[in-house]
């Protein structure tokens, strides 16, 4: 039964070497999906690729049904598993400036390492860029602890704050990816192509 | 040439990539417990590098301080063993395809010091941003997501939404 780490099968010393095997996968994935290109990353928000939209949609959706399945099974004890915790004005604010550092910058810290790793300079810089984000807020964290710890509403999942069945929130998500992954198709087909 | 140029964009079938990401997401849970990460890295980097410069001050930040607990290194954590592994993994990738290469990528309408310089200040939004949601893309977005934590739904929609929204003021920069 899982998580086998915090459930002690598994013991704690093999997690930096199974860290360093998930985030070697994890790379892999990134630069082999083209992640490692700004320009096919911005392509999302311009329409002409929607490689990110659909990596994105597919992984949520196959880690959703799968994690359900391993837990209706009995394989992962799935309060176990950490849940991001939801501070409401934190994520609203942040993940706003992190659109704009997305659209910005092109990449986000993921795809920035795996392009980091094949020599793209632009990503270099964005990392270093992110290094100076991470000091400018911890240099200035008073002024904004307060969304930063406020507004906190515990580590609850949609079944909590939306009271909905998670099987059939799942069931809806994937139809509606399934949609969306066809106008995407769509749309990409209408907008001028762009090559890069 | 312009068949070498084609070549170097044959990326995985995204819906493939997305799959496969979507077990190692599942596999990363069913071992660790918790989910990817990437940003967290670049944070305990910041905390090492303050740390080493003035003990005393990241001591007596209200921030750093969180990150650093006695003789534990703050490098010696998860997330920077799992950001080697993208660095390797990223790599090893790369080299297959022949990706390989010290170049800026940028659109044929900017200049290569126009794209470094949005490169950077969108770094450092993303850096704050990271810290202020706990979390970035992966960490907080598809992690979250994968648990269905409404705090990761939340981010994800703030992300992709803003960047949308703002799209329009970049456009130069990207088509």
């Amino acid at each position: 039964m899982g998580p086998l780490i915090p459930y002690d099968i598994i013991p704690f010393e093999w997690s930096s070497i199974i860290a360093i095997i998930i985030g070697l996968c994890f790379g892999f994935i990134l630069e082999a999906s083209g992640f490692s290109s700004s320009r096919k990353l911005a392509g999302v928000f311009y329409g002409y690729d929607f490689a990110v939209f659909k990596v994105f949609f597919t992984a949520a959706i196959v880690s959703l049904i799968g994690l359900l399945y391993m837990d209706y099974l009995g394989h992962i004890d799935i309060s176990m598993l950490y849940i991001h915790p939801t501070y409401l004005w934190g994520a609203i604010i942040g993940g706003a400036i992190m659109g704009i550092g997305f659209i910005a910058g092109g990449f986000c810290p993921g795809t920035s390492l795996s392009a980091v790793a094949i020599g793209k300079i632009d990503a270099i810089i964005n990392v270093l860029g992110i290094m100076v984000g991470v000091f400018i807020f911890s240099e200035l964290y008073p002024l904004f602890e307060p969304i930063y710890n406020g507004y906190f509403y515990g580590n609850i999942t949609l079944e909590d704050s939306l009271g909905i069945n998670p099987y059939w929130f799942v069931f809806i998500l994937t139809i509606v990816a399934i949609i969306m992954f066809a106008v995407t198709d769509m749309i990409r087909k209408r907008v001028k192509k762009v090559f890069y | 040439m312009k068949n070498k140029t084609q070549n170097r964009h044959i990326y995985w079938n995204p819906y493939f990539g997305g799959f496969l990401l979507g077990i190692l997401i599942i596999f990363t849970f069913y071992i660790t417990g918790r989910g990817l990460g990437a940003s967290g890295a670049m944070k305990s980097s910041v905390v090492t590098i303050v740390d080493d410069v003035s003990h005393e001050h990241a001591e007596k930040s209200a921030y750093y301080s969180k990150f650093i607990s006695g003789d534990k290194s703050p490098m010696n954590n998860w997330i920077v063993f799992e950001t080697l592994g993208v660095l390797i993994g990223a790599f090893i990738s790369g080299s297959i395809s022949g990706r390989i290469g010290w170049r800026v990528q940028h659109s044929p309408k900017i200049t290569r010091r126009r794209r470094l310089i949005f490169a950077f200040g969108g770094g450092i939004l993303f850096g704050i941003g990271a810290q202020i949601a706990r979390g970035c893309t992966s960490g907080a977005a598809l992690s979250g997501m994968a648990v269905l934590s409404t705090g990761g739904f939340i981010t994800m929609l703030a992300i992709f939404g803003t960047a949308y929204l703002f799209a329009y003021f970049f456009r130069k920069n990207w088509i």
